[in-house]
């Protein structure tokens, strides 16, 4: 059954790539800013996980060490946005253009696989499972403890704060809140998160390469996007981060069945931005066109009644 | 105690859009002084209030708030110490929160925002009735997001806000504005209420000269830039709107006969 393995490889993908896309909803729903940083941290979190593996550190601690490369990244990109009053979208650029070199010299070559290092799938203590089933067991219990997690800190006041920069920067800054602070901890959370993500795919797949992170936050977006289909606007924010993951599922579902159905590999990333700009402009284009339509029907019993 | 002494604010300065918003502006502010204050458009009373809450940095001159030298904090920093109420009654709430979110983060205003849980239950109790005096049935939908109120709920919302903790300056700057004439008169009365309860001091800018009249203690007409008349007590309440109609005319006078002689030559 090679269809139905392809599709549990999606199913374990899609949730370790789901973290990533869970730091990116932090910038990009929450705050409010669209932050390109992402590409560069996720391989940062890549590039850092697999040289701490190759120097013989425990898997669980390369792993948060990468989170702690993304937090850095991500503080960056946030201190150049706030504090010297770079637009986010450039801001994020920099710190992105600037991290390819960065992890160039972490890794010290562009590609750096990982055969006999300890690896958190491949020592898995439960033996007889498929890889498969690893890294679902892995993804699933690391995504739910990220969901709780961030659960828990948008609710307290620090979290409250930086959702409500996203919604209304000045109202917050009249309440006594540094946005500039909120701004700099949401970017270094997502970074965060996008970096941890890196350090786990790193391992699944066995290796870092340079260029993994090339397209992360296309791949973001469409979880994003996918997951807020799923669910409608205002539910319980426990539920929409659930339905990210969700999104991210099944964005590599989709990608797997376009690829069985004879879609290049090459075409790959075309076909992705085509869906999430798609994604992203039906909700406008219905609503336009609901209004055309209310407004041809108003006016015309308007005019029915007039002639009466 | 607030005290600004001779404080300036150009906009766009050494460009050829320069403008002088606030010229040697010397004031002081008595605890429990409600002032209410009027002058035309661009004469700086919305960038007096701006510039007391820290919005905009001062060219010169100092700012002291309880004899403490405030002139060069930030909005955020000086924001422990004040209220305001915004003229746009979308600016003074965040949309996508909840009711009680929006309360829980006005009641920390200037507080350290830690990661302790962002309403305690003990606060839901204080909420529901501070909501209930308001009338609008707010109490029963706490948990509703703001963006599904309407403009003159949310600025009673907003008056509530400014006010859960105590500020030593609450400022309104036409916050009825853009309300209808019934709810105007409404959130008016709530901010007379409110301000007389808890005793505060408060800066009221307003277009309603009326208003102006009956509300406060102490009335301040400016013009392009300065304070032309500061009027309290008695004086203040034996105002009538021709007076001021008169008086505005009177300080206005001399900008008008400029412009003239510059159309005239």
């Amino acid at each position: 059954m090679p269809f139905l393995l392809a599709i549990q490889s999606a199913v374990g993908q899609g949730i370790l790539w789901g973290i990533m896309a869970l730091g990116v909803f932090i910038t990009f729903r929450l705050l409010d800013i669209a932050d390109l940083t992402v590409d560069g941290s996720f391989a940062t979190g890549g590039a850092v996980c697999a040289v701490a593996l190759t120097s013989g550190i425990n898997p669980f601690v390369a792993i948060l060490m990468a989170t702690v490369s993304g937090f850095i990244a991500g503080g960056i990109t946030g201190i150049l946005h706030t504090k010297f009053d770079i637009p986010a979208i450039l801001a994020g650029i920099l710190s992105q253009i600037g991290l390819y070199s960065i992890n160039l010299r972490i890794m010290g070559r562009s590609n750096i696989p990982l055969l006999n290092t300890p690896n958190l799938f491949k020592d898995f203590p439960i033996g007889g499972l498929s890889n498969n089933w690893i890294v679902l067991i892995i993804g699933l219990v690391i995504a739910v403890v990220i969901i709780m997690i961030s659960y828990w800190f948008f609710g307290t006041e620090l979290g409250s704060a930086i959702r409500a920069t996203g919604n209304n920067e000045k109202m917050v800054r009249s309440l006594g809140v540094n946005t500039n602070s909120t701004k700099i901890i949401g970017l270094m959370i997502s970074n965060g998160l996008i970096a941890l993500s890196g350090g786990l795919v790193t391992q699944a797949q066995g290796y870092a390469d340079i260029k993994m992170g090339i397209g992360a936050i296309v791949m973001a977006l469409a979880s994003i996007v996918i997951g807020e289909v799923l669910i409608s606007k205002g539910t319980n924010f426990m539920v929409t981060l659930a339905a990210i993951i969700s999104g991210s599922i099944i964005y590599r579902i989709i990608i797997t069945l376009v690829l069985q159905a004879g879609l290049s590999t090459d075409d790959l990333k075309l076909f992705t931005a085509i869906l999430v700009a798609v994604a992203l402009a039906i909700p406008t284009y219905l609503a336009k066109r609901r209004q055309v339509t209310t407004y041809k029907k108003m006016t015309k019993e308007l005019e029915d009644a007039e002639t009466k | 105690m607030l005290k600004l002494s001779n404080i300036s604010k150009t906009f766009n300065l050494g460009t050829i859009n320069e403008k002088k918003a606030l010229q040697n502006i010397s004031l002081t502010v008595n605890d429990g002084d409600f002032i209410t204050i009027i002058g035309g458009n661009g004469a700086g009373k919305s960038t007096l209030l701006n510039t007391i809450a820290g919005v905009y940095s001062i060219d010169c001159g100092h700012i002291y708030l309880d004899n403490n030298d405030v002139s060069l904090k930030g909005e955020h920093e000086i924001a422990a110490n004040i209220g305001r109420v915004f003229q746009d009654p979308m600016m003074g709430t965040a949309t996508n929160l909840e009711i009680i979110e929006n309360l829980a983060l006005a009641n920390r205003r200037g507080k350290r925002r830690t990661l302790a849980w962002g309403i305690k239950a003990s606060e839901k109790q204080q909420y529901h009735e501070v909501l209930k005096r308001l009338g609008l049935g707010l109490e029963n939908r706490m948990t509703s997001k703001v963006g599904l109120l309407s403009g003159g709920q949310r600025q009673a919302l907003t008056l509530l806000m400014a006010t859960l903790q105590k500020p030593k300056i609450l400022l309104l700057d036409e916050h009825t504005a853009a309300l209808d004439p019934v709810t105007a008169k409404k959130v008016l009365e709530l901010t007379e209420e409110i301000v007389a309860e808890q005793n505060l001091t408060a800066l009221m800018v307003t277009h309603n000269m009326k208003d102006a009249i009956a509300i406060g203690n102490r009335l301040i007409m400016m013009n392009q830039g300065q304070i032309v008349y500061d009027v309290s007590g008695e004086e203040k309440m034996n105002l009538t709107v021709e007076d001021l109609l008169r008086k505005f005319e009177e300080v206005s006078h001399e900008s008008f006969a400029n412009d003239r002689m510059l159309l005239v030559d």
